[in-house]
């Protein structure tokens, strides 16, 4: 089952490769990570992406939290919560007349274009995971020459907030 | 120079790097550090020098000093210090620290670390400590600084000791120990992200209460949480108020007395065949400072099936990590003891009788299943020089051992009353370990009677501490079972590879009587089981000397009871 995880980290040299390093010894796969300094630079906030069942969740969620730089640690995955990845997609389209093509599946999933050259549009996507993936599989008939994704980031929905003493 | 220091003004005065960590370790009451020098760290080393109230030991490898260090932490409970060198020095320590991590030893490691100037260039005698300790420590921490410095190593003591104990490394570029500034010593190590939960939820201990006062088949199971929380008297009166069976986990033995009749020893791949019996037909079973390792589960899906399962544990990730718990208790294993005895004698619970299930218990014991038969005229058995060093130390001496077959006739064969007097390595099972864990033992408890339990393939892994144990003059006793082969592995052999002993056997052993003189000690060989019981009084009474005693003994024992690997506790192997 996927699995997204809110993380609050000291804003440290080491604690990305912490984090990463407990994944990989446990066995764990990470689908995707973003990590940023919070608006309080002496904490980052991480949102991973995983899979795995409830045990290893848990025991995931208990290995996290056991990291002595690890602040916070969230599951959002059962939690009402807003998620929203960007891609960066470069295409090449069958001929310039799928101009209209392009702008009309970018109307749909709110994408722009980013960059245009001679030969590639680049668009611009924010959406859930699946969006992006969609937008993909509307634009299959052209040619994605190169796609990059930050993977999701999440927030909860309401006055839910992610904070310091959250897990106490 | 002294004069100078003490005439200044200590607000004002400005100490080096090297300076402030020998102060750091006297605030932390750290003042015996195991060691061995080193480019990187000879500043620390020359401040060492000029000062009176840290002790240095000079081990002869960095592996003997993290397990010197970890003999000395596990037998007083206080954190161990080491300090190495950079690069060599620090992968040498490696084995040691990953053991303390493993067994949750408090440690403390120095390492000395190339300048900041010079790190990630590849300088001389560079390793990247932190990088290669990260999965096998509980923190580790590079000082770029030495504004940082004295609030690291107040980070350092605290996190290695509190919690759930384990190996912290500090890595100190030798710059920083040069670097000088205004010294004072944190009194908070201010650490909003570690803060380990000591209480146990109220709630989770009034369910337990619930479900301890309905059992019919209950067994206490507890393990070396118990002994690093130092909760054996709160287990054992828990134990006595509820009339239970225990068992103790290889880690958890002597946390109760090995002696009363409510222990029906250990548990696991060489437990008895009544702590077993009893783990499988149980109905509730209360499990503190234990972690379900899979030398005590066997095979998961036989374990405990008809058990509701009480953990008690400081550390949640040990919780339901192999074995779902049903009523969880997050806490220090004395408080949260304390917390149900109280409970328990409220008045609002009767504590259940349990008499049919100690028939039971009391006819699987009926198998004797540690049972062994010393033929007089016949070879040494392991197992009765042991019972031998039991009597003859009347159960009381502080023994250490390395890993084997050994190693297991002393968890099954000494019964240990007191916490801290039985020294091994569990988690990961180090050969090597037992001599300079012993001789950690020995400078926390000068006048104590230590013994190294050991075999001739172990001894061998750390045999240069002899040359330590010379030079401080520490009268260990190493009981050498001498059975010519690495006799665990050599059993595996027998019983899963059709006896084909690849590599088990250990041609070219040295004579130990004269490797033991030669490091100055006193060396001696017994080939007679009737030369056994003298042969240990004379041993033993050698009060000022380390004895090597080199025990000839049959080489083709096994022990028993076995659980094979992915078997369950109910289908044991008796002999
Ligand atoms: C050759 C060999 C054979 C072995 N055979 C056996 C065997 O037959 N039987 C056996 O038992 N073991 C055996 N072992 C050892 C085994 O590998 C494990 O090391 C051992 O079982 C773990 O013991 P434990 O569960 O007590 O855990 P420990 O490693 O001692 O862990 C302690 C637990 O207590 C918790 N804790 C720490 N502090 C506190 C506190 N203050 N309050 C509450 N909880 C706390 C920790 O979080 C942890 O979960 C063998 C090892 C070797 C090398
Ligand atoms: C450093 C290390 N290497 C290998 C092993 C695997 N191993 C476990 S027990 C053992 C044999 C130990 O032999 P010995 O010290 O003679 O003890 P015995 O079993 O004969 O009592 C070996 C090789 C280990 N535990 N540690
Ligand atoms: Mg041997």
């Amino acid at each position: 089952m996927r699995r997204i995880l809110a993380v609050l980290l000291e804003n440290e040299a080491g604690s990305l490769s912490r984090v990463a390093n407990l994944f990989s010894a446990r066995g764990i796969n990470i689908e995707s990570l973003a990590v940023t300094p919070t608006p309080d630079e002496t904490l980052s906030r991480m949102t991973i992406v995983t899979f795995g069942d409830d045990r290893v969740l848990e025991q995931i969620t208990k290995q996290l939290h056991k990291l002595v730089d690890v602040v916070t640690v969230v599951d959002m995955t059962g939690q009402n919560h807003v998620e929203r990845e960007m891609a960066l997609i470069k295409l090449r389209l069958r001929d310039e007349g799928c101009v209209d093509d392009l702008q009309r599946v970018n109307k749909v999933y709110r994408g722009r274009i980013a960059d245009v050259s001679a030969l590639c549009y680049t668009s611009e996507v924010v959406g859930t995971s699946e969006e992006i993936d969609a937008y993909l599989a509307a634009m299959a008939e052209h040619e994605v020459v190169e796609v990059v994704r930050s993977g999701p980031l999440g927030i909860a929905r309401g006055e839910q907030m992610l904070s310091i003493r959250q897990n106490e | 120079m002294d004069n100078l220091k003490q005439s200044s003004n200590p607000e004002t005065e400005e100490l080096t790097g090297a300076e402030i960590f020998t102060r750091c370790l006297v605030e932390e009451g750290a003042t015996t550090v195991f060691g061995y020098p080193g480019g990187a760290v000879l500043h620390i080393y020359d401040e060492l020098h000029k000062q009176k109230e840290v002790d240095h030991i000079l081990v002869r490898h960095e592996q003997g000093a993290a397990h010197a260090a970890e003999g000395f932490a596990k037998s007083t409970g206080k954190v161990g210090v080491v300090l190495v060198t950079s690069g060599p020095g620090a992968t040498n320590a490696v084995t040691g620290i990953a053991d303390a991590y493993m067994d949750s030893v408090p440690l403390v490691v120095f390492t000395g670390q190339v300048r900041t100037a010079l790190i990630g260039n590849d300088a001389f005698q560079e390793v990247d400590t932190v990088g290669i300790t990260r999965p096998c420590v509980k923190h580790n921490i590079l000082v770029k600084k030495v504004e940082d410095l004295p609030l690291a190593i107040k980070r350092a003591f605290h996190i290695a000791g509190t919690g759930r104990p384990g190996p912290v490394v500090v890595d100190i570029p030798k710059d920083v120990t040069e670097q000088s500034m205004v010294f004072s010593y944190p009194q908070d190590p201010d650490m909003r992200s570690y803060q380990p939960t000591i209480d146990g939820h109220a709630g989770q201990i009034k369910r337990a209460a619930k479900l301890i006062a309905k059992a019919e088949r209950p067994i206490i199971y507890s393990g070396g949480g118990v002994i690093s929380s130092n909760a054996h008297e709160e287990l054992t009166e828990f134990t006595r108020l509820t009339g239970f069976p225990i068992t103790n986990t290889l880690m958890g033995l002597g946390a109760y007395p090995g002696t009363d009749p409510q222990f029906i020893q250990m548990l696991g791949m060489h437990g008895s065949y009544e702590a077993n019996m009893a783990m499988h037909h149980s109905d509730v079973l209360i499990a503190v400072g234990a972690r379900f390792d899979d030398r005590i589960t066997g095979r998961l899906d036989g374990f405990c099936p008809y058990a509701k399962v009480i953990h008690i544990d400081v550390d949640p990730s040990s919780i339901s990590k192999n074995f779902r718990a049903h009523v969880p208790v997050v806490g220090d294993a004395r408080k949260v003891l304390r917390a149900l005895t109280d409970e328990l004698r409220d008045g609002k619970y009767t504590i259940p009788d349990v008499s049919a299930w100690w028939g039971q218990i009391g006819e699987w014991a009926k198998k004797d299943s540690f049972a062994y038969q010393q033929d007089m005229d016949g070879e040494i058995k392991p197992q009765y020089v042991l019972d031998q060093l039991y009597k003859q130390t009347d159960g009381d001496a502080f023994v250490t051992s390395d890993v084997g077959q050994h190693q297991m006739w002393v968890a099954q064969l000494y019964k240990f009353t007191q916490p801290r007097r039985w020294i091994n390595s569990g988690g990961l099972g180090t050969m090597g370990f037992g001599l300079p864990a012993a001789m950690g033992v020995q400078l926390a408890h000068p006048d104590a009677q230590v013994c190294c339990v050991t075999g001739e393939a172990s001894i061998q892994m750390c045999i240069q501490e002899l040359s330590t144990c010379r030079q401080y003059g520490l009268p260990i006793k190493i009981i050498n079972l001498n059975n010519r082969y690495m006799g665990m592995v050599r059993q595996w052999q027998d019983f899963f590879y059709d006896s084909r002993y690849a590599m088990s056997y250990m041609d070219a052993l040295p004579d130990f009587v004269k490797l033991a003189e030669s490091y100055g000690h006193v060396g001696m060989k017994i080939e007679k089981p009737k030369d056994v019981e003298p042969a240990l009084r004379e041993i033993l009474s050698l009060k000022d000397r380390l004895v090597f005693a080199d025990f000839v003994t049959d080489p083709r024992e096994n022990v028993f009871p076995m659980i094979a690997p992915g078997a369950a506790h109910n289908e044991m192997i008796l002999s």
